[in-house]
């Protein structure tokens, strides 16, 4: 209807123009560096990528409801520490519990996600049902998850962890890392609970239109809830991986990333006014994120510097995103 | 000195598909107090927005004093002495009742070489303005922590304070005690004595008796006629606010209503002032209406059935079962529907695709394996409604945001037959939509009447309300004041005099 090829160009170039940026810059750093294009470097930046993808598919949950998260980073942390702590090896000598066994992985696993959802059910709990916003109520858990986490590792860090956890990211699958393994299952999972369940259709109706969600049935409250348990469900198993990764966690372990989540899923679509979003989205700003960064240092410029590159990233997608959302009124 | 302090000629203004005003009049004599009459819709308040500037007219034009003058936005019409008095107008609840006064003219003091507020002025100057409307509240005072009434006063005082000439009150006694009532007349005649003419809007009769020196009355966004007060009984006032043939729109009846479905029971709200001990009921096969004028508590009422409202006490039977309601979702386990008045803000989900608008009620039903959403029963049934409701629209992915009102309307109303509830309470179900539209609403809700399912509908429309209904209830002021079953009774007349029996 009405619209030229040119508008429809134009409308294509805007809207994707963050992509379509990073995806010259991509371009240009293959052809200008020697080793950029290979299966090494690949395999890097997905293993980079895969708990990145985790917190951005956990927050955009937050940010569909027109919500955030800010204790990500913090509860990552927490997760990865929990880990650490019940992995370490019996002959390390700074052995958080010297005479405890270390676990079996999977069981850890499970247990840091069970830890940080109670966490997250508590900061869905004031959403949903004190009606405390989003943004403050997360920056409380955040604070909270912090304290905890200084407590109970004495602020020092972690190391000396059993063969089976570094194996987590070490190990290697039809010749992919378990650890790209596990981003692609969380994946498929949160596909399949944004596009096929209940829970899913109601988190984007609870973010288009709170008031009109309740009148039509929706469970609001307890949605709330079960969206900010998940995603602290899934910074946990992120921090989890991290901690695989590093062969080491300390508290600070995750922090800012909350930042970059939100920001990640931003660029790649979900909407930051709510009701907007898919997995993809999360998969494609993540990558965003990744990409940049990795180019830019192959390009050589300043590690410093590469903060300001990132801000001004988030500044433009950001104003794009928004102008998208005010051109539909 | 010009007959009149301000007069309102050829006043047109369209908006998209409706024409709100059509060649609308109004003259002020200095010194009075003109009483603007009309239906919910006449067009009152789309007038006196032209006149603030708040909307912009198509035709017409504003003299002052004999001159011409031209208003563009509300701060030119202050500037030329007009102001207007609407309780829904609370500038900045969280500041002071000084700093509400002259927001946007800040009395200023020289600082070294910057200005800066002077405080003391403008508090000194406020309290002199709220002595002026005889009233001696703190002029430090959060303007939020006010009464309705107190917050009214505060408006005329800084109508006063910008010498008005012309001052607009705008159903200002709606939700006023009696007290403050009071109050308002005594500083509108001291305005009155001092020359200022005013523009009353209100439907309660004895008011307008008792205060008004004009009527000029609007039907359907045209002039009616202008009267002195004295001359008018209320009777004919309300006759000629109602006087119109009702338009041959509505499909022709023949419900036969059956058993009763749904009973209410001195129902209250949790507000003093919203609905209060009311009771009705509801048969199968039936269409209610609900009449009333804006502020009736009509919605509120529907809204506490519905669970979204607080209610204080009262009983909802189903079926002759006594229901708990306390969320909606309480309401449509027990069979209830609702259609909301405020399509965009509680009705549908602009971002989200017309199937999603749809499904949204009614996942619990097409699950597989108990979680897992049967997309494809979900897709035909939204197929199917699309169809039945000659929804307009490429494919049900379609955003519906992008869909006109009246389509828009229509999904809202799949949502609901999919969910298929005994009762379905429809408040203003054709507000905003189109003549056709209006039409294919009217013949879907007979059929649901048809099939055995009980309505209730709230208009404002009196002919829709008169040309749907099988039966009318009233409302005013959060109560009950009339039910008409017989139809030979059911007329404007008798529906207004219940209307305004405050």
């Amino acid at each position: 209807m009405g619209k030229t090829n040119q508008q429809k160009v134009k409308d294509f170039l805007i809207n994707n123009g963050v992509i379509i940026v990073m995806f010259i810059l991509v371009i240009y750093t293959g052809i200008t560096s020697d080793n950029f294009f290979t299966g090494n470097n690949l395999m890097n930046i997905l293993m980079n990528m895969s708990s990145r993808l985790v917190i951005a598919l956990g927050i955009a949950g937050c940010v569909i409801t027109a919500g955030c998260d800010l204790s990500a980073g913090r509860m990552i942390g927490l997760g990865a520490c929990i880990s650490g702590m019940l992995l370490q090896r019996m002959d390390y000598s700074g052995k958080f519990f010297p005479d405890m066994e270390p676990l079996n992985v999977f069981v850890v696993a499970v247990i840091v996600m069970v830890i940080c959802a109670a966490f997250g059910s508590v900061t869905g709990f004031f959403i949903a049902y004190l009606n405390v916003p989003p943004f403050i109520a997360t920056l409380a858990m955040m604070e909270i998850v912090y304290g905890i986490g200084l407590i109970v590792t004495g602020a020092t860090p972690l190391g000396g962890y059993v063969k089976e956890y570094t194996n987590v990211a070490n190990g290697k699958f039809l010749g992919i890392n378990y650890l790209i393994w596990i981003a692609i299952i969380v994946a498929a999972i949160t596909w399949f609970i944004f596009n096929m369940t209940r829970h899913g259709k109601y988190m984007y109706a609870i973010g288009g239109n709170p008031q009109a969600a309740e009148v039509a049935g929706v469970p609001v409250k307890k949605t709330l809830i079960l969206i900010y348990m998940k995603a602290a469900a899934m910074y946990g198993l992120a921090g989890f991986m991290l901690g695989a990764k590093a062969g080491g966690a300390s508290i600070q372990t995750g922090y800012g990333y909350e930042m970059e989540a939100i920001a990640a899923c931003t660029i790649g679509g979900v909407s930051v006014t709510g009701g907007r979003g898919k997995v993809s989205s999360a998969i494609i700003g993540v990558a965003v994120f990744e990409l940049l960064k990795v180019a830019l240092q192959y390009l050589g410029v300043d590690a410093n510097a590469q903060y300001i590159a990132i801000g001004i990233v988030i500044f433009v997608a950001i104003s794009l995103d928004i102008r998208k959302y005010i051109a539909k009124k | 000195m010009a007959e009149y302090k301000l007069e309102l000629k050829g006043i047109c203004k369209s908006f998209p598909g409706v024409k709100a005003l059509d060649n609308v009049q109004l003259s002020l004599r200095p010194g009075t107090v003109h009483a603007l009459m009309g239906e919910n819709g006449a067009g009152k308040s789309t007038l006196m927005k032209c006149l603030f500037g708040i909307y912009k007219m198509d035709a017409g034009e504003i003299y002052l004093d004999g001159q011409k003058i031209e208003v563009n936005n509300p701060d030119e019409a202050m500037k030329h002495g007009i102001a207007m008095v609407h309780q829904e107008l609370q500038p900045v609840p969280a500041r002071s009742v000084g700093e509400n006064l002259y927001l946007g003219r800040f009395p200023t003091k020289n600082f070294g070489p910057i200005k800066i507020i002077d405080h003391k002025t403008m508090y000194a100057e406020t309290e002199k303005w709220l002595k002026e409307v005889k009233m001696d509240f703190d002029p430090k005072a959060q303007l939020g922590t006010l009464s309705i009434g107190q917050m009214q006063s505060v408006e005329i005082a800084k109508a006063v304070s910008q010498q008005a000439k012309v001052v607009i009150f705008d159903e200002p006694t709606s939700s006023l005690s009696d007290n403050e009532v009071e109050a308002l007349f005594r500083i509108m005649n001291d305005l009155r004595d001092k020359g200022v003419a005013m523009v009353y809007i209100s439907h309660k009769m004895d008011e307008i008796k008792r205060i008004a020196d004009d009527i000029t009355v609007m039907r359907d966004g045209t002039y009616v006629g202008t009267w002195p007060a004295a001359e008018l009984t209320t009777d004919q006032i309300i006759a000629k606010m109602v006087g119109r043939e009702l338009t041959n729109v509505y499909p022709p009846r023949g419900n036969k209503p059956g058993e009763v479905i749904m009973e209410v029971k001195n129902l209250c709200s949790i507000h003093e002032n919203s609905f209060q001990n009311v009771s009705f009921t509801l048969r199968k096969g039936e269409i209610l209406g609900f009449g009333g004028l804006v502020g009736a508590q009509r919605t509120e009422l529907m809204e506490g059935i519905f669970g979204i409202r607080g209610v204080a006490s009262g009983e909802v039977y189903m079926h002759g079962k006594k229901v708990k309601i306390k969320r909606p979702i309480d309401a449509m386990n027990a069979g209830i529907g609702l259609i909301t008045e405020d399509r965009r803000g509680n009705g549908i989900f602009g971002c989200l695709s017309i199937k999603d608008n749809v499904g949204v009620s009614v996942y619990n039903k097409y699950l597989k394996a108990g979680f897992v959403l049967d997309h494809k029963n979900i897709n035909r049934v939204v197929d199917e409604n699309i169809k039945k409701l000659s929804i307009k629209t490429p494919s049900m992915k379609e955003h519906i945001a992008n869909l006109s009102g009246g389509n828009q309307q229509k999904v809202i109303v799949s949502r609901w037959l999919a969910n298929d509830p005994d009762v379905l309470i429809m408040d203003e179900p054709t507000r905003g939509i189109d003549v056709g539209a209006k039409h294919e609403i009217y013949e879907i809700m007979n059929d649901l009447a048809k099939q055995g399912k009980a309505i209730i509908m709230i208009s404002s429309e009196m002919s829709e309300l008169l040309g749907m209904a099988d039966r009318v209830c009233v409302m005013c002021n959060g109560k009950l004041t009339g039910e008409i079953d017989q139809p030979e009774e059911m007329t404007q007349a008798k529906v207004m005099s219940y209307a305004t029996r405050f």
